[in-house]
């Protein structure tokens, strides 16, 4: 049974995160995107990606970590998804690893609130850790989440 | 190919041969001496057992064996065809379509392997039980079939030949396949979809190289592109027609379906169809297959009338229910006619009575149109009994609501002793709609064409504009109406953002023009306000994502013709959220159901809250003008509140003076305004010459109704309470609130001339 699995990394607000190669449908620089009014908080529009309308999703709001800088364009990495494909906007995108399942372990017990739930874990990299996203969790947003204006 | 593919195969196949197969079922109980028929009947349901057998699912192959079986003793005619074996082969179909559904969601065939059916099966085959031995099977005719032709009565055959059983079982059916399989190939509609995706793309790709090659000079450039831009558009038209179906598809199962209602209620019905072919987007024959089943068995169950009752009078025994299909000015129109009693407008009448939904008078001028639309009002059934099939109240009105959700319109048509029919307009697709392109807050909208009433276009300063404020709330005098209206730019923001200050003009003063859209959702129009309007123009709807309907404000998304995305608005998501902002959300669905009704005579109020909260109305065509008077304005005389108006003395009439007599001695004390408190909201009213202003606490909407449930006065001053917009509301006597305040500051005057009396 092969045990490692690749993963691509992006940044969010200096920490590490990764996804399951395998997921992702591709790495795009940012598109123009229009607004959703009245969607939740951390859906940051729709984007036109060859004829496919791609839900934009702001990574930072949904983990609850501050705003990006305004000068920084955010890299849309695209995910397939059930419900068509949603692209996740994040800070930069890093390399692609290839991880061993024993580095892996789940948040500790400190993590809590609605973040944990989209973390799946943690991969200890030898110099850092790589938080491992929960895609559906993050692509999922329920009533529960809260709404505001988007991009005003 | 792997073992999923393979039972996805068997699926697909299995359900597609159950359909033919209630067809021929039926064809055959009318024609029981058609072998060819037959034959087709037990090769499918030998395949599927066969199938069965190799993939493993032992529980579905019993079935389908007890049922082989028993057509083969149809087959080699040591049976006949009667309904009871038509009955339990028909059962036995729905067994396996619910075991192949129990496959797919499951991977296994289940664990019930009806064991009462197959004895049922079983039993049949005793000729005892079942039909008796044919007398003689040598002059039997065969007849090809024509593939598309599942009634071969209706045409003459083509061939008639003597055939030994064995050749006609199989040399036509074979050449059916034969011709189907090299005509058509199965394609995903995923496929499909990606495909109008991809076409739509290539479009907008068209479009910006047509601009580009625009400003270059190249003939020969010009020519390639122009014929790019031909073959787009031809490519998109044909992607289009893959998403079409034939309704043919949808009512092929209709027969089965009556032939089922009409045993279980006794009556003969035939069934015929017109305009099969007629074609329909595949998302529209999806959203209309339950309505229109439904309609099939009302028509079959309520329509049309039992046997005796026909003969009784002068029908031929058997009833007919006829479907059409045609093309009319774009529009798909199918209908669904029945030779029965027609609608019995006066039980609808009586039972529109007994539910509280209109009074005697208003159910005695109702014209007989109006009264056969009340049975798409919930909960009116004029079925005597309630059978499993429909009586229940619900129904009609689902149909109806289902129906409109596609853009659709429903009409219904009796004649008393003839019949009833039912016509059900809907578009033709709904991939592709018409729409008008606004602009709001530097974005664009797109509003679908269908909710589109007219656009209004207000030029000049604030004061010429024309809109003006039911106590914040804007509105705009539309021909003499008042249509609300709704600013975009405020709905689409979030609900938790406070609202702009109410009747502040300011706010409106800022654009020097106004761009209403003057849109209709349900039976309510309503003006939204847009910051400019662009075109309008055909547009591709592609679905949202579900985690985006949260917001209910919008329909769909399309690409523009510069390639970004556009929302489309849901007109009727954006009336309901423009009045949850107000407070009021259920009065848009108290306006429908109202409106539902379309009975009586539906009257304008205005709603307002008189004293202690209380919800009151009075008919708008009383109502003059609404205004407001900062206290400051209001002078006395006496206990009489006065402003200034327009040149003259306006007298205001206090409601809870006037309404409540206990209070009344406690209060007349106060006789000067509170300084303090918030403007007055007064409406101007015209009565008999007399010009007088009517203070109400706030003044909460206006709403057409009928106000149809009633119950007597409660106290002084009011006409009698109503259901307006769903709740409970009192009709204010004007002419009683006149005199009573004539009295009052008559009295009060009485008391000014005395103090006066006693200042000398």
């Amino acid at each position: 049974m092969p045990q490692s699995s690749q993963f691509c990394t992006f940044y969010l607000d200096k920490l590490l995160f990764g996804v399951e190669l395998k997921g992702i449908q591709e790495v795009i620089r940012s598109l123009i995107s229009t607004d959703v009014p009245l969607a939740p908080n951390a859906v940051a529009g729709l984007m036109n990606l060859r004829g496919q309308i791609v839900t934009a999703i702001e990574l930072r709001q949904r983990l609850a970590l501050p705003p990006r800088a305004s000068d920084v364009a955010p890299m849309n990495v695209v995910i397939r998804s059930e419900e068509g494909a949603v692209s996740l906007l994040v800070d930069a995108v890093g390399d692609v690893v290839e991880v061993d399942e024993s580095t892996f372990e789940p948040p500790p017990d400190t993590l809590q609130g609605n973040v944990r739930n989209m973390i799946l874990g943690v991969h200890k990299l030898p110099d850092r850790l790589m938080h491992v996203l929960d895609i559906e969790r993050a692509c999922r947003m329920t009533e529960e989440d809260e709404f505001s204006v988007v991009g005003h | 190919m792997s073992d999923g593919d393979i039972v996805q195969d068997f699926l697909v196949e299995s359900y597609e041969n159950l359909d033919r197969l209630d067809r021929d079922l039926i064809e055959l109980e009318r024609n029981p001496q058609d072998h060819d028929a037959l034959a087709g009947v037990f090769r499918t349901i030998h395949t599927i057992k066969g199938t069965c057998g190799f993939l493993g699912f032992s529980k579905l192959e019993k079935v389908t064996h007890a049922g082989e079986n028993l057509l083969s003793r149809l087959r080699d005619r040591q049976l006949v065809l009667t309904p009871e074996i038509t009955t339990a082969l028909l059962t036995m179909v729905d067994a396996v379509r619910q075991m192949l559904k129990t496959i797919e969601s499951s991977g296994q065939d289940g664990d019930n392997d009806y064991p009462e059916l197959r004895e049922n099966l079983t039993r049949l085959q005793d000729p005892a039980h079942g039909g008796t031995p044919t007398p003689t099977h040598e002059n039997c005719t065969a007849r090809a079939e024509l593939p598309e032709n599942p009634t071969p009565d209706l045409s003459p055959s083509p061939t008639e030949a003597r055939l030994t059983e064995s050749t006609a079982a199989s040399q036509p059916n074979e050449a059916r396949t034969r011709d189907a399989s090299a005509e058509t190939i199965r394609v995903g509609v995923n496929l499909l979809d990606r495909l109008m995706t991809m076409v739509g793309e290539l479009v907008l790709a068209r479009n910006q190289l047509l601009q580009f090659t625009n400003s270059l000079e190249h003939s020969g450039l010009h020519a390639a592109s122009q014929r790019l831009n031909l073959i787009a558009t031809e490519l998109q038209e044909q992607v289009m027609k893959t998403r079409m179906q034939p309704i043919g598809n949808l009512w092929s199962q209709y027969p089965r379906t009556v032939r089922d209602v009409a045993l279980g209620c006794g009556k003969q019905v035939e069934i015929e169809m017109e305009g099969k072919d007629t074609e329909l987007d595949k998302t529209i024959i999806e959203s209309i297959k339950d309505p229109l089943t439904h309609l099939v068995r009302n028509a079959v169950d309520h329509g049309i009338e039992a046997p005796e009752a026909r003969i009784k009078a002068g029908k031929p025994p058997a009833g007919r229910l006829l479907l059409r299909a045609y093309h009319e000015g774009g529009q798909v129109i199918i209908e669904i006619s029945d030779d029965g009693a027609g609608l019995d407008l006066e039980r609808i009448r009586a039972k529109g009575i007994a539910r509280g939904l209109l009074d005697a008078s208003q159910a005695a001028q109702m014209s007989e149109r109006d009264l056969s639309h009340l049975i798409f009002v919930p909960g009116l059934s004029t079925a005597e009994q309630v059978t499993n099939v429909s009586g229940r109240g619900v129904g009609m009105d689902v149909v109806k609501t289902n129906i409109e959700r596609i853009g659709g319109i429903v009409d219904v048509q009796s004649i008393s002793g003839k019949g009833t029919t039912i016509r059900v307009k809907i578009p033709l697709t709904l991939a592709i709609i018409p729409a008008l392109v606004v602009r709001c807050g530097g974005e664009r909208y797109a509003i679908p064409q269908v909710n589109l009433l007219e656009l209004v276009r207000l030029d000049g300063g604030p004061d010429s504009k024309g809109i003006e404020m039911v106590h914040g709330a804007p509105v705009y005098r539309l021909r003499g109406q008042l249509l609300p209206l709704v600013y975009l730019k405020r709905e689409l923001q979030s609900g938790r953002q406070p609202m702009p200050s109410l009747g502040s003009t300011q706010q409106l003063a800022e654009d020097p023009s106004v761009s209403i859209v003057v849109l209709q959702a349900d039976d309510r129009q309503f003006g939204l306000v847009v910051d400019e309007i662009n075109d309008s123009q055909e547009i591709v709807v592609k679905p949202l994502r579900k985690q985006l309907n949260v917001a209910k404000t919008f329909a769909g998304s399309s690409i523009m013709g510069d390639g970004r995305v556009a929302l489309i608005l849901d007109v009727l998501g954006l009336a309901r959220h423009a009045n949850a902002v107000t407070g009021d959300r259920d009065h848009l669905e108290a306006e429908k159901a109202a409106a539902r009704n379309e009975s009586g005579e539906r009257q304008t109020f205005l709603l307002f809250s008189g004293p202690d909260e209380s919800r009151m109305a009075i008919p708008l065509s009383t109502v003059a003008r609404l205004e407001e008077f900062p206290l400051s304005e209001v002078e006395t005389s006496g206990s009489q509140w006065l402003v200034q108006y327009r040149g003259q003395i306006l007298p205001l009439i206090r409601l809870d003076r006037v309404l409540d007599e206990r209070r009344r001695t406690a209060r007349t004390k106060r006789t000067l305004p509170p300084q303090n408190c918030e403007p007055l909201q007064v409406l101007v009213l015209n009565q008999h010459g007399r010009t007088v202003g009517l203070v109400v606490e706030r003044i909460l909407d206006i709403v057409e109704d009928s106000a149809l449930i009633q119950s007597p006065a409660t106290r002084a001053a009011t006409l009698y309470s109503a259901v307006i917009g769903k709740r409970v509301t009192e009709l204010l006597d004007i002419a009683a609130v006149l005199k009573a305040a004539e009295r009052d500051s008559s009295q009060s005057g009485a008391s000014i001339s005395k103090a006066a009396a006693g200042a000398h």
